[in-house]
């Protein structure tokens, strides 16, 4: 069979898998349609979870970053799951015990102001729409080099799909097919980077094969042999950072907060029976992802290592299969400057080779000379991981607009049945418009991944820490440190990515933090601000004091929830 | 024995419901709270500890030493710093399990009410 036809098989196979879930596990209520019913088992919910938070970029993008970046990339690493540590300590299991729908009715009813819903309710769609962007193209670039459609056939085929599971099936779907799609990406990650380890170290563990010497009887490490080559080519060792530490700092410090903040991840932990289970959850979650997450470091190394190998000095008549299977995607070129007919590759001016990092991941099972059914594999878990995490964010957008905008500010007679139908439609708009930014991506798509953790640090993180870790904090102060905090974070970016991009460099930022990082001050900034203006204004009610009271105590979250 | 937890029995208020100020009394939430905090300060310095601490601002230092052919400082910032992670995530659920009972305001008998 064709790797073509294997391909068409495996993708639709997953596909019809979805759909069917997603027809067995149809919401009937509203209860259902935004928390699943509120009765998923911890690690069901872990599994989703992990589905849901690795998105295209981390299936495609987040290992050939790593191995472009070397030791820096482990901002990345670092950022994105060191935030489930704090989801798990600081956030989970009081959110679970509020037990209500969305991220904006806690902000709402802890700051007793529809002011400060409304403020979260915007961040929150900012946010979910600047991510979802990312995943529909990632949908397109997997459909348009496996399945040789155009990018808008994709696009229009993935959003049918999650349209089927999003708008029938709302959380409860979702969940279910977040499930199937881990194990399918999960699977899809590990059979290529486990053969790919086999074959530069002869250890099948990736993580074991990161640090052991390469299989050429050289008897030199693979991190060694690395540092080595890149130099000799000019580029710096791969185990040494070239960021500043205090920008190394801040960024993770983004990232990670930012993780903690994002509401299509805080929302998966209202859908669990109680307290006790929303802790293991996180755990659960952040163990399944961690398998993706400690592998990719590793993938990223040998791929790096495999393509100086295969690609420099060599002659263009004898290139690998995969270079002119991937050229034909523009994702990779060569340009003969000095007509030699043989490949150069190296840092300088002289470099003849250029490499997209999302080939590191997509071209991985090529590279390594696997049989089609892993290509066809890889596909579907691109696939899965893309359309997961898109399912997740629609969903948080559609709930945000017609429970928090539509049913507890702007309409609050409709009756249950009339918001789950407004739930609908605001994710079949939504759908829409995800798939427009899929098939017309914005040019800024790659610049606003940092508005969407700096924002989801510097507003809705420390809102909710503190909503739930201090009773003094009042409407006024949470409402004036979410929007210096945004307000901040926002035009720093804006200046340093749109106004001035020529002037984005370590010179000119403040304190030397870079637009990636900046949401990390913009996050003090939020809390200084709201510790000064609470102090200065009066203390929150009685009945919200009590709430707080009340959250603080892990019994009572079931019987609570069922009112 | 009957297995029937005992706050079906109507004289008995449930611990687990809108009941709880009656029965949680104000002195083992506060102990509780104590104790919660405490644990939480420990955890989120091991947590500051392995990942800004040995991943970020002592990665070069550490880097001198070599553990199991990785740079200590890299292997850290790529790797270890993950796994404590997991690890400290599933601590604190045990841990604070075992002083939820001890106060009372566990929510062990919740999963029939569902």
């Amino acid at each position: 069979m064709s790797t073509q036809l294997l391909t068409y098989l495996f993708v639709g196979a997953s596909f019809a898998l979805y759909i069917g879930i997603a027809i067995w596990s149809r919401a009937g209520s509203t209860k259902d349609f935004y928390v699943a019913g509120g009765g998923v088992n911890p690690v069901v919910n872990g599994m989703a979870t992990a589905a849901d938070w690795m998105s295209a970029a981390s299936f495609i993008s987040m290992a050939g970053i790593i191995s472009f970046m070397g030791r820096d990339g482990s901002v990345y690493l670092l950022g994105w799951t060191g935030g489930y540590v704090l989801l798990a300590l600081l956030l989970a299991p009081y959110l679970r015990k509020f037990g209500r729908f969305t991220v904006p009715d806690f902000i709402g009813e802890r700051y007793y102001s529809k002011t400060a819903r409304i403020v979260a309710v915007i961040c929150l769609i900012f946010v979910s729409f600047t991510y979802v962007a990312g995943q529909m193209r990632g949908v397109g670039i997997v459909f348009s080099r496996f399945l040789e459609v155009d990018v808008e056939t994709g696009v229009i085929i993935g959003m049918a799909v999650v349209f089927m599971y999003a708008v029938l099936g709302g959380m409860k779907g979702i969940t279910y097919t977040q499930v199937a799609q881990y194990c399918v990406l999960i699977f899809a990650y590990m059979v290529p980077a486990i053969f790919i380890s086999i074959m530069i170290t002869g250890n099948p563990i990736p993580q074991l094969g990161f640090g052991a010497e390469v299989a050429d009887g050289s008897g030199i490490s693979v991190l060694e042999k690395l540092d080595t080559v890149l130099i000799d080519l000019g580029f710096g060792a791969y185990t040494e950072g070239s960021k500043s530490t205090i920008d190394v700092f801040a960024i993770t410090a983004a990232l990670m907060f930012g993780t903690a903040g994002l509401p299509h991840v805080l929302v998966r932990f209202f859908t669990v029976p109680k307290v006790s289970d929303a802790r293991k959850s996180a755990g659960y979650a952040l163990a399944f992802i961690a398998i993706l997450y400690t592998t990719a470091p590793a993938v990223a190394s040998f791929a790096r290592l495999n393509l100086v190998d295969t690609v420099h000095n060599t002659s263009y008549e004898q290139a690998p299969q995969w270079f002119s299977n991937w050229e034909n995607t523009g994702l990779v070129e060569w340009q003969d400057k000095n007509n030699d007919a043989v490949m150069q590759y190296s840092a300088g001016i002289d470099n003849e080779v250029t490499i997209d990092r999302d080939i590191i991941v997509l071209a991985n099972p090529e590279i390594a000379d696997l049989p089609g059914w892993v290509i066809a594999l890889v596909a579907a878990g691109g696939v899965a991981a893309a359309l997961s995490t898109a399912a997740g964010l629609l969903l948080v957008i559609s709930s945000s607009v017609s429970h928090d905008l539509l049913k507890q500010t702007l309409m609050p007679a409709i009756t249950e049945k009339q918001e789950l139908l407004f739930a609908r439609i605001a994710a079949a708009v939504a759908v829409c418009i995800a798939g427009l930014f899929g098939i017309y991506p914005p040019a800024f798509v790659a610049q606003v991944v940092a508005f969407a953790f700096g924002l989801a640090a510097a507003s809705l993180f420390p809102a909710i820490v503190m909503g739930i870790f201090s009773k003094r904090i009042n409407k006024q102060g949470a409402i004036a440190g979410m929007l210096s905090g945004l307000i901040f974070t926002f035009f720093y970016i804006l200046y340093f990515k749109f106004v001035s991009p020529q002037l984005n460099n370590a010179e000119h930022w403040w304190l030397g933090i870079s637009p990636e990082g900046i949401g990390f001050i913009g996050m003090l900034l939020n809390i200084g601000v709201a510790f000064v203006v609470s102090r200065l204004s009066p203390p929150p009610p009685a009945e919200v004091q009590d709430l707080v009271d009340d959250i603080c105590i892990p019994s009572g979250a079931a019987v609570a929830h069922s009112h | 024995m009957s297995q029937q937890p005992y706050r079906h029995a109507a004289e008995n208020p449930s611990p687990h419901d809108h009941n709880d100020k009656k029965n949680i009394t104000e002195k083992n939430a506060t102990d509780y709270w104590r104790a919660n905090l405490r644990l939480l300060a420990t955890l989120l310095v091991v947590w500051f500890t392995v990942s800004f601490g040995c991943g970020i601002l002592l990665v070069d230092w550490l880097d001198q030493f070599t553990f199991f052919g990785f740079k200590l400082g890299f292997w850290f910032a790529q790797q270890g710093a993950i796994y404590v992670f997991v690890a400290l995530i599933f601590i604190y659920a045990w841990r604070i399990q075992i002083i939820e009972r001890q106060f009372g305001v566990d929510d062990d008998a919740e999963e029939e009410s569902l």
